[in-house]
């Protein structure tokens, strides 16, 4: 049991063998061994039934606009570098609404793991495309099967230089929950991509379909600081490779390179107040 | 209309006419009382733009349309501007600036000045912004001391030489300003107190530092593009965590996200950009997480007119953001009082835990004028947060509706926000009761917070029987027809918080037979206002909405046929 569950019963609002749940437990675990101080945690998130996770983690959240929780995640660590801070969504949430925000802060590197759930589906809305649905995927707004490409998270992260780049499966949750724990203790930007299933909404990409489309891969063979190699992967969409495709731990986070902090670290939090003489004195 | 020199000076994009005026303002400061503005086209290189300086023997802070002085700059730089001529106009210039039938159609007053000539004679092109102030300080015959003092204050770090190079261009000028017999004189007045020349975007970034400001996102757009550059020029000297956003939606997200981990954070913008944050006003209401939004407002719709002014926006502020909850709406009029209100904005904020908008215009921002010196008290840096404990509740129901507000990292206890629903604890509910508790604790505030409304001002006399009403940019124009009107019988209500009204604002309308609301927008946006929260009777609307502030002669027109 982890310290980040809860002590009484909740309600979750998941549907029965949706992959949200194993994805809980992993992040339950990731948290307890990291040995987190539980106040120290912060989860921002946006809407969507991936986005309710921070509801059933016993830690403080912000849980706030579709699409925004990476805006919202980059801000609260950047006033406060001590908190641990994890931005969480889905696929739609994450990749579509708040896509600009996606590319942004991948450039920024703040200091934060960004969980997405990917489904391939909108699960809460009731079954549209997402970004990542495949070609052909039927859904109540592409009733004739989607016909767009779909978005390569983790290629797409690589070519916007992120420092951190793993895709995960829930039905490995021993797997899924290390490669959580790489990207909490990564220091900058770390993306995870998680495949889960979406049982109620998506037919074709179910828990067989992601089980036989991807591999894990083997992390003393790939070697993750090699870029070429990590986006040779992340192309290969025949089969999807799982793991820490990439990690760069020289570049800079936001919150080192960010003129605010360069000359005092002190988080913006734990500064003196303002003194107001020295206002006064642009009066004069 | 009171009694005033109106220079004008016209050129294009690029020829330095922002420091000419700055050079004129403060040198004319300490002699005259003087206000000045400037109109600009939304273009980097080239087009028109110009700058009025106003200068008078007792405070004003408006503009005339007409013109005394004009001086041209370039032979672009005439065609915009007839209509503001007087048969005393005279203009400046180089022959050539104005064609031969031009000159006999207006029956111009024209004086050659052949500012490239007397620069390249002095060394070097770069010199005609100074011998044009020599020029106009010499026709006033300002304080030559003061004059070179700031021209050393600007020139100095570029070295001695520069100083002094510019200093004899300035004084070249000067002798051919003093030596022109002037025809319109304005008599120094006697004594002049001493005043901070400031516009409204230094007044602002002056009163948000005095707030406590530690965190600013934004993305540019004109005219609210200016606090943020006067802010990010000050992060280093007062620890401001400036970050341009990727664009408006992430800015104001950014800003409650900053605001939730204990950070004192606003967005700047103007009306387009503001439109993109409406969805997080809505999510400030419903966390209850304070923000201050500043918005300058520029003619709509869409990109309407970039860089001229109007007061279009304040429906958009009043109801931006679905569902219902509790906001407030500072409008600064007054220089001080941009300084005031940007400080109190914070305190309102963080006291009531609601979204403040600071609502201003291109026009108000971007004018320069006197103000007299104050000091900031620190009572408004006071923060209303909480260190939470184990069983910390962040929506607590409270007798007053207000929840003490933690932050997450201090304390035992942890502090979840919801843009759902939420329970006390701040997890999602759609509990029925609990929802009308919650919208009930949220609403309750819009009472609550009137405690604090800042009041309106009465300009005039007590026992008047005519009452115009303004708020924000319109403050000077109106103060001056009140100061000057022949009427006794007509004041002026300053509003300086346009929104929520309290009731007892309703008791200046008591005595009023006739309600004038004047706003630079076409429908009285304020007008509106006034009839719906407070039922008042407007009784009459003067409006200007072609893109620039009202004119003091405008304004007495307009107003005369309203008063008869
Ligand atoms: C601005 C806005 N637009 C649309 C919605 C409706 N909406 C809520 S969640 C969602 C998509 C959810 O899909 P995803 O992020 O993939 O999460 P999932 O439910 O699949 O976990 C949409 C469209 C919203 N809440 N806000
Ligand atoms: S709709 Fe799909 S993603 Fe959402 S809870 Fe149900 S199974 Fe899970
Ligand atoms: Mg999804």
């Amino acid at each position: 049991m982890s310290k980040f569950d809860f002590k009484h019963d909740i309600d979750i609002a998941w549907c029965p063998g949706c992959g949200n749940f194993p994805l809980r437990t992993a992040i339950l675990k990731a948290l307890e061994e990291l040995n987190l101080d539980q106040t120290q945690v912060v989860f921002s998130s946006g809407i969507g039934q991936a986005a309710k996770m921070p509801q059933y983690i016993d830690a403080s959240y912000f849980n706030g606009l579709h699409g925004r929780g990476l805006s919202v995640a980059q801000a609260i660590q950047s006033v406060n570098p001590k908190l641990v801070v994890i931005a969480e969504g889905g696929d739609g949430d994450m990749y579509g609404e708040g896509g600009n925000h996606f590319l942004h802060n991948v450039r920024r590197n703040p200091n934060l793991a960004h969980i997405v759930h990917n489904n391939m589906i909108y699960g809460l809305t009731k079954g549209q495309g997402s970004p990542t649905s495949p070609k052909g995927l039927k859904t109540t707004t592409q009733v004739s099967g989607v016909y767009n490409e779909p978005l390569n998270p983790v290629a797409l992260a690589l070519a916007l230089g992120a420092s951190f780049v793993g895709r995960a499966f829930t039905g490995d949750v021993e797997k899924t929950k290390e490669i959580i724990k790489a990207a909490i203790a990564h220091e900058g930007y770390a993306i995870v991509d998680i495949f889960h299933p979406c049982v109620t909404y998506n037919k074709v990409n179910t828990f067989a379909w992601y089980k036989n489309n991807s591999y894990w891969l083997n992390q003393e063979e790939h070697n993750a600081q090699d870029f070429g190699a990590a986006m040779n992967l992340a192309l290969n969409q025949e089969k999807f490779a799982l793991g820490i495709l990439y990690q760069n731990k020289e570049k800079t986070p936001f919150h080192k390179a960010h003129p605010y902090y360069v000359n005092d670290s002190t988080p913006l939090v734990d500064r003196p107040k303002r003194d107001i003489t020295k206002v006064n004195a642009l009066l004069k | 209309m009171k009694e005033s020199l109106s220079i004008v000076v016209s050129g294009e994009a690029g020829q330095g006419l922002a420091t000419i005026e700055e050079f004129l303002v403060e040198a004319l400061s300490m002699e005259y009382y003087v206000f000045t503005s400037k109109e600009v086209m939304s273009r980097v290189r080239g087009g028109n733009n110009t700058f009025e300086l106003r200068v008078a023997t007792s405070p004003i802070h408006s503009l005339r349309k007409t013109i005394d002085y004009l001086f041209l700059l370039n032979n672009n730089s005439f065609y915009r501007l007839p209509k503001r001529l007087l048969p005393t106009t005279v203009v400046f210039g180089e022959d050539a600036f104005v064609s031969v039938e031009e000159k006999e159609k207006y029956s111009l007053k024209y004086e050659i000045l052949e500012l490239t000539k007397l620069a390249k004679e002095a060394g070097s092109r770069m010199f005609a912004n100074t011998i044009l102030f020599g020029y106009i300080a010499g026709m006033l015959e300002l304080n030559v001391k003061v004059a070179e003092h700031l021209i050393t204050k600007r020139f100095i770090h570029r070295g001695e030489p520069i100083v002094a190079d510019n200093i004899s261009a300035f004084t070249k000028g000067y002798e051919l300003g003093l030596a022109y017999e002037a025809t319109l004189k304005l008599k120094k007045p006697a004594s002049v107190p001493p005043f901070k020349v400031i516009d409204g975007n230094t007044a602002l970034g002056i009163g948000l530092l005095g707030g406590g400001i530690n965190y600013l996102s934004s993305y540019p757009m004109s005219p609210g593009t200016s606090v943020m550059m006067y802010l990010t020029n000050k992060a280093d000297e007062f620890g401001v965590l400036v970050e341009q956003a990727e664009d408006e939606i992430a800015a104001l997200n950014m800003a409650l996200g900053a605001s939730y981990a204990g950070a004192r954070s606003m967005v700047t913008t103007s009306g387009g950009g503001f439109a993109l944050m409406t969805e997080a006003v809505s999510l400030a209401g419903i966390i209850e997480t304070p923000a201050v939004i500043h918005v300058a407002q520029r003619p709509g719709p869409a990109t309407g007119l970039p860089t001229r002014t109007e007061q279009g926006d304040l429906n958009l502020v009043v109801y931006a953001g679905h569902g219902e909850f509790p906001r407030i709406i500072l409008s600064p009029g007054k220089l001080e009082d941009g300084v005031l209100l940007a400080q109190k904005a914070f305190w309102l904020a963080d006291k009531y835990q609601v979204p403040v908008f600071i609502l201003s215009d291109q026009y108000w921002l971007e004018s320069l004028g006197q103000m007299t010196s104050f000091e900031l008290s620190e009572q408004y840096m006071e923060s209303f947060t909480v260190i939470s404990d184990k069983d910390y509740k962040r929506y607590q129901l409270t007798d007053d509706g207000i929840s003490p507000r933690a932050i997450p990292g201090f304390g035992e206890g942890f502090v979840k926000v919801d843009s759902d629903e939420h329970d006390e604890s701040g997890q999602i509910t759609e509990d029925f009761d609990v929802r009308i508790a919650m919208q009930n604790k949220r609403m309750n505030k819009r009472e609550l917070l009137l405690a604090d409304y800042q009041d309106a001002e009465l300009i005039g006399p007590k026992n008047y029987k005519k009452l115009l009403v303004g708020w924000g940019s319109t403050y000077g124009v109106l103060k001056e027809f009140i100061e000057t009107t022949s009427l006794s019988d007509v004041a002026y209500l300053y509003v300086k918080q346009p929104f929520p009204l309290p009731t007892s604002l309703k008791s200046y309308f008591d005595q009023a037979q006739q309600v004038v609301v004047v706003e630079n927008n076409y429908t009285g946006q304020f007008a509106n206002i006034l009839t719906l929260e407070l039922g008042v009777n407007v009784t009459d609307r003067v409006n200007k909405y072609n893109g620039e502030p009202f004119f003091i002669e405008e304004l007495n027109e307009q107003l005369g046929e309203v008063l008869k």
